[in-house]
């Protein structure tokens, strides 16, 4: 019988709100609290002939196994978010068994005590900024019925489209400057992330400003206030607002942080 | 209804968010921690998904005719450049590779005409 391996979904302080009763995570096991050294590791059981190495590789090829998979693990954070401050790990962090999982907080015991100070009481919010759709993308101005009539009409037509896209995009670009510098004025922190691609994320118009705020939960009222009030300010483009998140912008890398890469638990039995 | 510390309703978090938006989180930015099964490994299929996505997702964005990012030189602002370039190093590195070796080639060419009409 095996007993399957150990994912983590991510490490909080103790807490004593209880978690949602029918919470489920990774392949539809709730997932359990794991005490050690005054920390707990969030984690559940899952199949070691889905999560061991070469089937792991294999899954990660395939888009729906991932997108299950993620959903379930944000579902995870998710639900800790609204009972405390959890430091979200990245999609399958997995361990043997709960002594690994141990070990591995033992050697990051220092990172996340000081991490999670830092996060206590603060969620991430998304912001992004959309230009409204452009007239190109739609293809329509390519097969314009009235032909042009000459060269020049031609050339004076596509030279206005860009011209076009250019006076949106610099009108846009200056929006998302004012509107990141005002976030980060009521945020503690702020990243600014890669602008998602249109096809990836099946979102209208170009992502113009894709960033993160970490705000205390306190004043997350306001700062949500404040973004929807810009809303109305921005014409020919688009805000969006997600959250709250855990913290996942702000947590950084800790591989190595420990100085303890090799966790003495290697050796496969 | 006055819970005391209760966060304003999630805005297309939870079940709704953007499948983009989720993935983002959740391959790209929680901690990344070396765990006893090969995490090392992990972080490279994980890298591998997300080039493979944007592969896919730029050729498709080019056939419905989105080709700005090829001719936009007001592509984003310095900071918004700095992470496209963090990603897309490797391609254009490639393409700066190949743009090189073509201008040595026609330098090179140039230079062994002029030699030669200069003997």
């Amino acid at each position: 019988m095996t007993t399957g391996l150990r994912y983590v979904y991510a490490v909080c302080r103790p807490f004593s709100a209880p978690l949602q009763s029918q919470l489920t995570g990774v392949g539809g096991v709730p997932p359990r609290l794991l005490h050690h050294h005054g920390l707990v590791a969030v984690v559940s059981t899952v199949p070691e002939r889905h999560f061991a190495e070469e089937p792991l590789r294999a899954h990660l090829e395939d888009l729906d196994w991932l997108t299950e998979t993620a959903r379930a693990h944000q579902q995870v954070i998710d639900a800790l978010t609204t009972v405390t401050t959890p430091l979200p790990l990245r999609l399958a962090t997995v361990f043997r068994d709960d002594s690994a999982v141990r070990v591995m907080m033992e050697a990051r015991e220092e990172y996340f005590r000081q991490t999670l100070d830092r996060l206590e009481g603060r969620v991430e919010w998304g912001v992004k900024v959309y230009t409204d759709a452009e007239p190109g993308e739609s293809g329509e101005p390519e097969r314009a019925p009235a032909k042009a009539a000459s060269g020049r009409d031609y050339l004076r037509r596509r030279r206005d489209t860009f011209r076009a896209r250019e006076d949106a995009w610099q009108k846009a670009e200056a929006f998302a400057t004012r509107l990141h510098e005002t976030l980060c004025e009521r945020a503690e922190d702020a990243r600014l992330h890669a602008p998602q691609n249109p096809a990836l994320s099946g979102a209208a118009g170009r992502n113009v400003l894709n960033a993160a705020y970490l705000v205390p939960r306190d004043h997350s009222e306001e700062f949500v206030e404040l973004v929807d009030r810009t809303k109305d300010e921005a014409s020919g483009m688009r805000v969006e607002l997600t959250g709250p998140w855990a913290a996942y912008s702000f947590v950084g890398d800790v591989v190595g942080a420990a100085g303890d890469e090799e966790n003495g638990e290697g050796d496969l039995p | 209804m006055t819970t005391p510390s209760r966060l304003p309703d999630a805005y297309g978090n939870g079940g709704g968010a953007n499948l983009a938006d989720i993935l983002e989180r959740v391959l790209d930015k929680g901690v990344v921690i070396a765990g006893d099964i090969r995490i090392n490994l992990l972080d490279i299929e994980l890298l591998t998904i997300k080039l493979r996505l944007i592969v896919a997702s730029v050729d498709k964005a080019k056939e419905m005719g989105i080709d700005w990012w090829e001719t936009d030189p007001a592509l984003s602002s310095s900071a918004r450049r700095e992470e496209l370039a963090r990603r897309d190093g490797d391609a254009r590195h490639e393409e700066l590779a190949r743009e090189n070796a073509e201008l040595r080639a026609r330098l090179a060419a140039l230079e062994s005409g002029r030699t030669r009409e200069g003997s």
